[in-house]
C-alpha cells in the first residue's frame, strides 16, 4: 500500500509531470517564473490550492454528483469549487503577506482557470481514485509543479544576467529552456 | 418535493448547482469578513524606497502620496531625484519591468544641496516655510543658512526666494566622494588590479 | 614546530624580488620641497595646526587626528610651511587633495624626542593614545589607523599577535628588507604590541621565499619566550590577513567580521618598528622604507624615504628612465594603482613604487566574453564565487551581490590573473562594492528625511490645532458674555463706581 502510494507521488511528480510532460498550468510557470522569491510563494500557493482543490472536487463528486446521478455536471461544479479555493486562498494570502499577494497579483485569481487544477479534478474521475489517492494525486501534482517552477525560476534568474543574444532574450530564451527541461523530463519515461 | 426533484434531472442539475453557490458563497462571505485586511502594508514599504526629497516632481504632493498611487497601479517611472536606481529598486520589489525615467517628470541629475548666498539673504523666512523636511536654520530678520546634511536637494526653497539667493550644488565631489566606475571595454584599465593608464585622471 | 594549513586557491605569479635587492636599505633623496597629504590613511583627515609661512621642525605635528578614526602628520625635517593646497596624492582616482607643503631648509632639525623605557608598567590606553599621536597607521598597504585596531575591544580580548611578514606581491621585497635589517627592533615592537592587546603568543610569519629573512627573525626571536617564527609556502595573497590567520591557525574570520572578532592581531613588521620608535623613543612617523623597482629604473632597491618625498625625486635617485617605461604604478603589479602625476608625494601606505618596461609588464589583451570555465573559483583564496559575482556586478543585481558575500572579496586580483579572457574582475567587484555602499549611504539620508518630514507635518498640524483651539476658546468666550447679557462697558463702569466708592468710605 505504501509502495502503491509511492508510485503514485513518483509518477505525478516525474514521469508525467504536469508542466513539463502533459503541458498543463504553462500560464503561471511562465508567468511567475522571473524571480526565485515569487516562484517559491506561487509554488506555496498553487499546492495548497491544488490539494484542497482535488480532495474536494472528489467528495463533491462522491456524495453529491453521484447519488445525484448528476456525473455530467462534474466539469461544471469542479470549476466552482476550484473558484471558491482560489478565492479563499486569495483571502489567506492577503492577509498574510500582502507583498506576495501583489507580486502574485493577476496570477492568483488565475489559478482558478489553471488547467493543472482542473486536470488533476478530472484525471482524478478518469482513473478512479479513491479518496487516498485522489490526495496523494493532488499532492504529487503540487510538488512536480512546485519542482519545476522553482527549478525553471532559478535557471532563468541567471539567465537575465547572462548575455544572450538580443533575439533571443526575455520570453523566447525562457521558452526554448523550457522546452530543453521538457526534453530532459523524458528521460524519466518508463521509471514507474 | 423531493419526489419533484428526483422527476426532473433538469431540475434536480440546476437545484444542485445552485444549491453549492449558495452553500459556497456563504463560506466565502464568512471567510472574507474573518480575513479582513487593514491599511495597505505595501505603501510603506514602496515609501521607504523612494528618496524623501518630497519634490514633488512626480505630480503628487509628496513621497507618500506617490507611494499609494504606486501601491494602486500608477507607474514607477516618475521620481527623477530617485533616479534609475529607485525604478530598479521598485521593479524589483514589485516584480515588474523596470522602465526608463519619464522625461515628463524630469531627469535625472547627480544629487544637489542647496546653499544660500548670506550677503544678499534678507531674512523673509519664505525659504524655511517652503523647506519640506525643516533643513533651514534662521527666524524673522535674522540670517538664513541650510544645514547641509539634512537638504535633499528637492529646491522647493528656489522659488520662494524674493531675491534669488538660493544656488543649488552638487553634494558629492572631490576624493572623497569618488567611487570605482564600471571597466570601460574601449579603455581597459592595463593592470590586473589597477585601473586606468596613465593620463586619465578621475 | 608549529604546524601550518593551506588556504583555498591562490596563485603563483613570478616574484621578481631578487630584482629590488632585499637585505639593503639605501638613503632616500632629499628633496626640495616635502607634500604631506592630510590623508594618508583610512578615516576622516587630519586638522592641519600650522599655518603658511610658519617654520617646523623635524617630529612636530603639523596636523591633528579629527575625531577617533584619524591619525596626525608630523614633519618629517626642519623647513617652512610654503602651502596648505590642493595637491595630487598618490589615490586610485587620480584626485587631488588637501596637503601641507614645507619647504626643507637643509638643516634637518629635530624637536627633543623622549620616550618611554618602561612600558611594560603603563597602562594600554596610555600606550595607545602614545601609538595614535605618533601618527601611524598601518605601513603594508591599508594604512588602518594603527591606534583603533589595537583597540578593537572584543570580551575575550586578543590571544595571539602575528607579525605579517609574508610580503606575498611580486616585486615588493620592502618587508624582506626591514626583517633582514632590523629583526631585533621588529621582536620588541611586537613585545610591545603584545603588552597593549594583551596576547600570548606571538608569531613572526615570514614565507619560503625568503630564506635570509627568516634565519635574522630566528636569531632575534631568540631573546623573546613567547615569540616564534613560522614560514610557509610561497603562494599569493598568504599575506591577507584573513589567509594568513588560516595558513597559521586554521581558523577562519567570519564573513563581514574582522581578525579580532576570532582574538587575531595582525600587524606588518614595520609598523612594529613604528610603534617601537613611537613609545621608546618619542619619535613619530616620518620615514618608510620603500621598494622602488623594475626594468625602467637602473638602480632599484629598498630606500628609507621621508613621508611626503614627491615620487618623481625618489625615481631620479633611482635611475628612473622615462621613455624606457610606459607608466609608473604605486604599489605592486597586483593590488597596485596607476600614477597619473610623478609629483605625487610618498605617503604612509607606499610600499612600492614599481617602474616596469613596456616589456616587463604588457598592457593585457583586451577582454573577452566570459566562458564560464571556474577557473576564477578554483583560484579565489576567500572561496567566493567571482564568476557569479562578475555577472551580477554586470546586472547591477544588489541584493544578489550581497548574498554571494560581495564584501568578503579582499580584491587580491588572483581570479583576474587566471581568468582565459582577460576580464577585469576586480574592476567590477570595486564599482559594485561603491555602488552598494552608496545606495546604503542614500538609503539612511533618506530615513533621516523622511522622519524629518513627518516631524514637520507633525508640527504643523499641532500648530494649526492649537490655533483652531485658541479660536474656539475666543469664540465660546465671547458667545458666554453675548448670552449672559452682560454689557461689557457697563460693567466696568460699576466696578469703577463701587471701587471709588469704596475708596471714600475708607478716606472718611
Amino acid at each position: 500500500m505504501f509502495g502503491e502510494y509511492a508510485a503514485l507521488l513518483v509518477a505525478a511528480v516525474l514521469v508525467n509531470n504536469f508542466v513539463l510532460v502533459q503541458f498543463l498550468g504553462l500560464c503561471p510557470f511562465m508567468g511567475v517564473s522571473n524571480k526565485l522569491d515569487t516562484a517559491i510563494g506561487m509554488s506555496a500557493a498553487t499546492t495548497f490550492v491544488l490539494t484542497l482543490a482535488s480532495v474536494c472536487s472528489f467528495l463533491t463528486y462522491e456524495y453529491l454528483l453521484t447519488p445525484l446521478d448528476l456525473t455530467y455536471l462534474r466539469t461544471l461544479s469542479f470549476i466552482l469549487v476550484i473558484a471558491v479555493v482560489v478565492q479563499f486562498t486569495e483571502m489567506v494570502v492577503r492577509k498574510t503577506s500582502p507583498l506576495l499577494h501583489r507580486v502574485l497579483g493577476v496570477y492568483l485569481p488565475l489559478i482558478t482557470t489553471n488547467c493543472a487544477v482542473l486536470g488533476v479534478a478530472l484525471l482524478n474521475i478518469n482513473q478512479a481514485h479513491n479518496f487516498m489517492q485522489s490526495l496523494f494525486y493532488g499532492l504529487g501534482a503540487a510538488l512536480g509543479f512546485s519542482l519545476v517552477l522553482v527549478l525553471f525560476a532559478a535557471m532563468r534568474e541567471r539567465l537575465v544576467v547572462a548575455d544572450i543574444p538580443e533575439p533571443f532574450q526575455g520570453a523566447a530564451i525562457g521558452m526554448i529552456t523550457a522546452g530543453l527541461a521538457s526534453l530532459a523530463f523524458m528521460g524519466f519515461a518508463g521509471l514507474v | 418535493m423531493l419526489d419533484l426533484l428526483m422527476d426532473s434531472p433538469i431540475l434536480l442539475a440546476l437545484t444542485a448547482i445552485v444549491g453549492m453557490g449558495v452553500v459556497f458563497g456563504s463560506l466565502l462571505g464568512f471567510a472574507s469578513v474573518k480575513f479582513e485586511v487593514e491599511g495597505n502594508p505595501l505603501s510603506d514599504q514602496i515609501n521607504s524606497i523612494l528618496p524623501q526629497t518630497q519634490c514633488g516632481q512626480c505630480g503628487y504632493p509628496g513621497c507618500r502620496p506617490y507611494a499609494e498611487a504606486i501601491a494602486d497601479g500608477d507607474a514607477i517611472n516618475k521620481c527623477p531625484p530617485g533616479g534609475e536606481d529607485t525604478i530598479q529598486a521598485l521593479a524589483n520589489l514589485l516584480d515588474v519591468e523596470p522602465e526608463p525615467l519619464d522625461a515628463e517628470h524630469g531627469t535625472e541629475k547627480e544629487p544637489l544641496v542647496a546653499y544660500i548666498r548670506e550677503a544678499e539673504c534678507i531674512g523673509c523666512t519664505k525659504c524655511i516655510q517652503a523647506c519640506p523636511v525643516d533643513a533651514i536654520l534662521g527666524a524673522a530678520k535674522a540670517m538664513h543658512t541650510v544645514i547641509a546634511d539634512e537638504c535633499t536637494g528637492c529646491d522647493l526653497c528656489v522659488e520662494p526666494c524674493p531675491v534669488d539667493c538660493i544656488d543649488m550644488v552638487p553634494r558629492k565631489t572631490g576624493i572623497r566622494h569618488w567611487s570605482w566606475p564600471l571597466p570601460n571595454p574601449d579603455n581597459p584599465p592595463l593592470v590586473i588590479a589597477s585601473d586606468r593608464p596613465v593620463g586619465e585622471a578621475a | 614546530m608549529r604546524q601550518i594549513h593551506d588556504i583555498h586557491g591562490g596563485i603563483h605569479p613570478p616574484e621578481r624580488k631578487e630584482l629590488s635587492r632585499p637585505g639593503n636599505v639605501i638613503e632616500g633623496p632629499v628633496p626640495a620641497q616635502l607634500v604631506l597629504p592630510l590623508t594618508q590613511h583610512i578615516g576622516a583627515p587630519a586638522s592641519p595646526i600650522v599655518n603658511v609661512g610658519d617654520r617646523v621642525i623635524g617630529g612636530q605635528m603639523i596636523a591633528e587626528a579629527q575625531g577617533p578614526v584619524s591619525v596626525p602628520v608630523h614633519a618629517p625635517s626642519s623647513g617652512t610651511v610654503v602651502a596648505i593646497e590642493s595637491r595630487a596624492v598618490p589615490h586610485a582616482s587620480g584626485m587631488s587633495d588637501t596637503c601641507i607643503v614645507i619647504e626643507l631648509d637643509g638643516e634637518n632639525t629635530w624637536a627633543p624626542t623622549s620616550g618611554i623605557t618602561d612600558w611594560r608598567e603603563h597602562n594600554r590606553l596610555e600606550l595607545m593614545n602614545c601609538v595614535r599621536q605618533a601618527g601611524i597607521a598601518g605601513l603594508g598597504g591599508a594604512g588602518f589607523p594603527t591606534a583603533i585596531k589595537l583597540a578593537s575591544d572584543r570580551d575575550e580580548g586578543i590571544h595571539t599577535l602575528i607579525i605579517n611578514g609574508t610580503e606575498c606581491e611580486p616585486y615588493i621585497s620592502a618587508d624582506d628588507t626591514v626583517m633582514q635589517c632590523y629583526a631585533d627592533e621588529i621582536v620588541a615592537g611586537a613585545e610591545i604590541l603584545a603588552h597593549i592587546v594583551g596576547a600570548q603568543t606571538i608569531l613572526l610569519a615570514v614565507e619560503d621565499n625568503k630564506p635570509d629573512a627568516t634565519a635574522a627573525m630566528t636569531t632575534a626571536a631568540m631573546n623573546c619566550e613567547m615569540a616564534e617564527v613560522v614560514t610557509f609556502p610561497t603562494k599569493y595573497p598568504s599575506g591577507g590577513e584573513k589567509q594568513l590567520i588560516e595558513i597559521l591557525l586554521n581558523a577562519q574570520v567570519p564573513s563581514g567580521g574582522i581578525p579580532a572578532d576570532i582574538g587575531v592581531l595582525c600587524q606588518n613588521p614595520s609598523t612594529a618598528i613604528a610603534v617601537l620608535e613611537a613609545i621608546t623613543l618619542g619619535k613619530p612617523l616620518t620615514t618608510r622604507i620603500t621598494t622602488v623597482t623594475g626594468e625602467a629604473v637602473n638602480e632599484p632597491g629598498n630606500r628609507r624615504v621621508m613621508l611626503g618625498t614627491p615620487i618623481k625625486d625618489l625615481l631620479g635617485h633611482a635611475g628612473f628612465d622615462a621613455t624606457a617605461g610606459n607608466r609608473v604604478l604605486h604599489g605592486g603589479p597586483m593590488m597596485g594603482f596607476a600614477v597619473t602625476d610623478l609629483d605625487m608625494p610618498v605617503v604612509k601606505i607606499t610600499n612600492c613604487v614599481l617602474a616596469p618596461t613596456s616589456e616587463e609588464l604588457p598592457p593585457p589583451q583586451p577582454a573577452q566574453p566570459c566562458i564560464r570555465c571556474g577557473h576564477c573559483a578554483e583560484a579565489c583564496p576567500a572561496l567566493l564565487l567571482p564568476q557569479q559575482l562578475y555577472w551580477y556586478a554586470r546586472a547591477k543585481d544588489n541584493e544578489q551581490l550581497e548574498r554571494h558575500n560581495l564584501f568578503d572579496c579582499i580584491e587580491c586580483g588572483a581570479c583576474a590573473y587566471v581568468c582565459p579572457s582577460h576580464i577585469p574582475l576586480v574592476q567590477y567587484y570595486r564599482s559594485a562594492k561603491s555602488s552598494i555602499k552608496d545606495a546604503q549611504q542614500e538609503k539612511v539620508r533618506s530615513d533621516n528625511s523622511r522622519g524629518r518630514f513627518e516631524a514637520r507635518q507633525e508640527r504643523l498640524e499641532r500648530e494649526a490645532a492649537a490655533k483652531e483651539a485658541k479660536r474656539a476658546a475666543r469664540k465660546a468666550a465671547a458667545e458666554a458674555r453675548a448670552a449672559s447679557g452682560e454689557d461689557p462697558v457697563q460693567a466696568a463702569i460699576e466696578r469703577a463706581k463701587a471701587k471709588k466708592a469704596q475708596q471714600e468710605e475708607a478716606d472718611s
